[in-house]
């Protein structure tokens, strides 16, 4: 009826219409937003756990001898010195050092990996590793035959060794395997972005359907939707692509230096070195609102009345019951206990720079 | 979804229930539907006057941010502050616990602007959901 032609869905689309599911677009698809409700698979997801379509990511396989060499010249983790069945969170640079992508690469072997990119940039990100990968290195899109299904929560352990296999208790955090999920020999990986304890299984698209409708039979499962994957992101201080990363800023403007290693040699690399050194102009920052309000996308902050910096990401906690929100502002102002004020025009809100994350009492690495 | 009757509704799916001089204003069950769970509310001053359609009290959502226009001009006399603790009480009771307001009316009138439950019952229908 709408703009809905132009909009792709994933092989669950059916199921979460049956679910009663509310539908927005992100991302060039029409994704499920919430189901029972974004607090209560909030909650849900803190005290039991969803489930989640994220078909809407990308799948890469990058392979060949010295895929591994090649490929940890376009990101900024150091993927060659991490074990076989690991995975590594990072970026894709250019050569601004501004971010193409935050991405997650999955080990498979010394010669092959998986690179799980955000569905809005994977053409980009598919651009980009075939401007810089050597010829005889293989790049595969595997994205529209792969179905991803996160199962998060600290209850998704129990869950998973019932429906998959015991040796689920197995994976450490940020390590996958390979399992037999419904006769499909599939990669489960203990990787996430909720905070808890948590699964994400990549299951070929024809069976994406029986593993949904086989894992929401258990009763301690609740379908959860992106509403609240973004609350439950944001109360972690996770960054979400297009809000706190995009091709102007730099990881370390975006706090997230862990994930770079900048004794290796990748794209971008010297405009970090550079930034390192003369110091940076903005900072990403963590503030707490002093009521139920939330601060938006694109509100101004202001010390006083200086404007300091703009929201990139903001919602009420349903753990803190309160606003909470991410924002760039100038690096003087970054220090934790920073009073500001956050609105545009008409809204005034009262807040204060703390430390990340918002929520402490995630089932993560549990 | 849920039309109460001998209520009065606007094209912003605000309700207004009429006793004497005196008219109590909430949101619609279609309204909160729609916005999901309300986690924000901020209520007009007592005694503020409001008019027909401006602005009385604002209200969030986890997603959204929207304001709630006052279906008849009156003066404030009394506010839910429930809700402003309690905001999900909007979306459970929207015509009961979940009222907003209680103003003073100025002029019955204007409830002419305004329509009935059967005539908002096919205003739902028209915009289609």
């Amino acid at each position: 009826m709408e703009l809905q032609m132009n909009l792709k869905t994933t092989p669950l689309h059916s199921q979460s219409e049956k679910l009663g599911a509310k539908f927005a677009p992100f991302g060039g698809w029409d994704m499920p937003i919430s189901y029972s409700g974004i607090i209560d698979e909030h909650n849900w997801t803190r005290k039991s756990a969803c489930l989640f379509d994220i078909c809407h990511m990308g799948e890469f396989i990058i392979s060949g001898a010295g895929a591994g060499d090649a490929l940890n010249k376009i990101v900024t983790m150091n993927i060659e010195e991490i074990p076989v069945k690991a995975c590594r969170y990072g970026f894709m640079l250019n050569e601004n050092g501004g971010i193409i992508d935050d991405l997650i690469v999955y080990k498979i072997d010394n010669n092959k990996f998986m690179m799980v990119v955000n569905a809005a940039t994977k053409d980009i990100d598919l651009t980009n590793l075939k401007k810089h990968l050597p010829e005889d290195i293989s790049l595969e899109d595997i994205s529209d035959k792969t179905a991803k299904i996160d199962l998060q929560g600290p209850l998704s352990r129990d869950i998973l060794k019932e429906i998959i296999s015991a040796d689920i208790e197995k994976l450490t955090y940020y390590t996958f395997s390979y399992f037999d999920v419904l006769g499909e020999n599939s990669i489960v990986s203990r990787t996430g972005y909720t905070g808890e304890l948590g699964y994400e299984i990549y299951i070929s698209a024809g069976k994406a359907v029986e593993l949904w409708d086989t894992l929401l039979k258990d009763k301690r499962v609740k379908p959860g939707g992106l509403g609240a994957r973004d609350t439950l992101r944001l109360e972690m201080s996770y960054p979400l692509y297009g809000h706190e990363l995009d091709n102007s800023t730099s990881p370390l403007e975006a706090g997230l230096g862990i994930f770079v290693d900048l004794d290796k040699e990748f794209i971008g690399k010297d405009v970090l070195v550079k930034q390192k050194e003369e110091g940076l102009l903005k900072r990403l920052v963590c503030f707490k609102v002093d009521s139920r309000r939330a601060p938006r996308n694109g509100y101004k902050i202001l010390s006083g009345d200086k404007e300091i910096g703009v929201v990139s990401s903001g919602s009420f906690s349903p753990s803190l019951k309160r606003g909470i929100g991410m924002g760039y502002v100038e690096a003087d102002y970054r220090t934790a206990g920073t009073k500001v004020t956050l609105g545009d025009g008409r809204v005034k809100i009262k807040a204060e720079i703390i430390k990340r994350p918002f929520y402490k009492e995630g089932s993560l690495r549990k | 979804m849920n039309i109460e009757k001998r209520l009065f509704y606007t094209k912003e799916h605000e309700w207004v229930r009429i006793e004497g001089k005196e008219a109590t204003i909430g949101i619609s069950d279609y309204a909160q539907a729609s916005l999901g769970d309300v986690t924000f509310v901020e209520l007009p001053e007592i005694g503020a006057e409001v008019e027909q359609f401006k602005p009385i009290a604002a209200i969030e959502s986890v997603k959204t941010a929207s304001e709630i226009y006052a279906p008849l001009s009156g003066k404030v006399i009394k506010v839910n502050e429930e809700i402003v603790h309690a905001p999900e009480l909007i979306n459970q009771a929207p015509y009961t616990e979940g009222w907003f307001a209680v103003i003073e009316l100025k002029d019955e009138a204007e409830k002419a602007n305004l329509m009935d439950d059967a005539v908002y019952e096919e205003y739902l229908i028209e915009i289609g959901d």
